[in-house]
């Protein structure tokens, strides 16, 4: 079966600056998947191309093996989205801006306007212009035309920005509940709770490059080894591990990266020494700790 | 957000493939109008189309003067039928061209603006649907509102001078029948140039993606078409000249009828709007959509 989202060697440049340079993705079915980047770093860009929205410079992309340069809207089918903020008809209500939609989607797309709006909470705001709306509001409506498609794939593009916390919490559940019923989901997005929260996979893009692409919680697993240890006796404790592993004192304590079995050999020492263990806790970096490193040493 | 309406996000099958027919370019084209009428802009071109003749038929009222020297000028408080004439005759100077730029050159630009662009260029409809479904709305706006202009003129006038024969430019009487009929065939004529106005302004507004720039454009285009018209050194490019086009249907009110100009009007008209459309056309179809 084909990826949900197969993109290789994507380039987009815009005179001197490449926003999005040789970038490869694989979202695969039933992904929840995470385009994690600080602003700029062409994550909007490469969604774009992703949607046939502006040609790549260099590459491709596919959406369930169709490219939407070549096959236009046919490529378009079960998927659905919006890039930046969903833009809609200032002088049409919210309904009349899903009937729009739903009649350029076709097939039985006007019969799920009222369950969208349902969906999104928007029903009894639905005759409202759409220039009486709140950003928070106009998000969701961008959810409910999205729901119009019937997407097997749904494309956000920073969904969450600009909302306050309870809309936040209220469109992170919307998208959990998609996730669980079957979509997949591409997420961008440059908060690193939002992504942890969300999603399983995750590429990081940084100055328009990937720098990891995989599982979240392989990366997040591939910096387990780490320790904090506090002791009666930091300074000598320090000593000690200092003879097996490279240590860094801070004031929370004695760090090192070891294995489990090291790390049960210098307990014995530091018993044997006298100093007595207040605290050993292994440690795993968080995504945002990751993420810094990744993107500020890419920048670097 | 409702936790219990979940319809819409069922889970789904694996099978990509739509069994349901596209929308096609009639569905588009029914929603570029309604979209025209829901904007105000759509309504200050069709109330001017209005009020203009309007006005002129409160000048008429108002004074015993009358327009001298221009194509039905001398008749027109003997016939209704002479007002939207002598109308059209004023309107090819700036007003035909502004009302229809008013609309045409906006109605790409502004969705590239607003960024509604890319919210209907990611539903289930082609670029090339898109772009000939706008031009088509374009095209019945500028229709509707000529209509308007001389619907307006031909009603009034008729209630207050009659509907009585026309007069034609050879000086014979034309029947009411007739007359009614030269009408309609003179604003189908009018409707030529004025489509080549609309499709430049359409290139405009695709192009500069910027309605206020695309309005008024257009409008320069055409009054520097008009300046071009009166310089007697360039009196050969006159023919070729889309305002020049706009006189055409005095053609029709000959006797006989000298088709003639009309059927240059057909083909200059043509000359300016297929090749902006065709500009226009690629454009839009290999544009990058990165607004909004």
């Amino acid at each position: 079966m084909s990826a949900a989202i197969e993109a290789r060697g994507l380039v987009k440049r815009y005179g001197p600056v490449t926003a999005v340079d040789h970038v490869d993705l694989t979202v695969r079915t039933g992904d929840v998947y995470g385009y994690l980047g600080p602003n700029g770093a062409g994550k909007t860009t490469s969604l774009r191309m992703l949607l046939g929205l502006i040609r790549p410079d260099a590459g491709a992309a596919k959406l369930f093996g169709r490219d939407p340069l070549l096959e236009g809207a046919r490529a378009l089918d079960g998927v659905a989205g919006f890039v930046e903020a969903p833009r809609f008809y200032p002088y049409l209500s919210g309904r009349k801006n899903l009937e729009l939609a739903a009649a350029l989607d076709g097939g039985d797309a006007p019969e799920r306007i009222d369950d969208a709006l349902e969906t999104v909470d928007l029903a009894k705001r639905s005759h409202d212009k759409l220039k009486g709306y709140s950003h928070g509001m106009k998000q969701r409506l961008g959810i409910a035309g999205a729901l119009l498609r019937d997407p097997r794939l749904l494309l956000l593009d920073e969904p969450t920005t600009g909302l306050d916390p309870a809309g936040m919490r209220d469109m992170r559940a919307l998208v959990h509940r998609l996730a669980e019923n079957g979509l997949t989901v591409l997420l961008s997005s440059h908060l690193m709770d939002e992504v942890e929260d969300l999603c399983d996979r995750v590429a990081i893009v940084s100055r328009g490059r990937v720098v990891y692409e995989g599982a979240l919680d392989e990366l997040i697993a591939s910096t387990a080894g780490r320790y904090t240890l506090r002791t009666t006796d930091d300074e000598a404790a320090a000593a000690i591990a200092a003879r097996a592993f490279d240590v860094t004192v801070r004031a929370g304590g004695i760090e090192f990266a070891a294995e489990e079995r090291a790390v049960a050999a210098l307990t014995l020492e530091l018993a044997q020494a006298g100093i007595g263990l207040l605290a050993l806790v292994p440690r795993t970096a968080t995504l945002e700790e990751l993420f810094f490193r990744m993107t500020e040493g890419a920048a670097a | 957000m409702s936790a219990h309406a979940t319809d819409v996000a069922r889970p789904r099958e694996a099978a990509a493939t739509r069994t349901t027919p596209r929308p096609g370019v009639r569905t588009v084209y029914a929603w570029e109008v309604r979209k025209l009428l829901a904007q105000k802009r759509t309504f200050i071109g069709f109330g001017c189309a209005v009020l203009v003749p309007l006005i002129f038929i409160a000048s008429l009222l108002a004074d015993d003067g009358g327009p001298e020297g221009i194509p039905f000028g001398d008749y027109v408080r003997e016939s209704g039928l002479a007002i939207p004439l002598v109308g059209l005759f004023f309107g090819a100077f700036w007003f035909f061209p502004l009302i229809t730029a008013l609309v045409a050159g906006d109605i790409v630009a502004t969705e590239d603006s607003n960024g509604t662009l890319k919210t209907i260029l990611t539903r289930s409809v082609d670029r090339w649907q898109i772009f000939v479904a706008k031009v088509l709305a374009a095209f019945t706006y500028a229709f509707a509102a000529l209509l308007l202009f001389v619907g307006v003129g031909l009603v009034l006038g008729g209630l207050i001078w009659g509907f009585d024969p026309l007069i034609s430019l050879s000086g014979n009487q034309i029947s009411l029948e007739r007359s009614f009929l030269l009408l309609g065939a003179t604003t189908l004529a009018y409707f030529l140039p004025t489509m080549a106005v609309a499709s430049l302004a359409i290139l405009l507004s695709t192009v500069t993606r910027n309605s206020a720039a695309a309005v008024v454009a257009t409008l320069m285009l055409s009054l520097i078409m008009q300046l071009l018209g009166i310089v007697s050194a360039l009196d050969f490019l006159r023919p070729y000249l889309l305002p020049t086009q706009f006189n055409a249907w005095q053609g029709l009110l000959r006797d006989p009828i000298d088709w003639a100009p009309v059927v240059r009007a057909a083909w200059v008209s043509a000359l300016f709007a297929i090749p902006a459309l065709a500009w226009a056309f690629t454009h839009f179809i290999r544009r990058d959509v990165a607004g909004g």
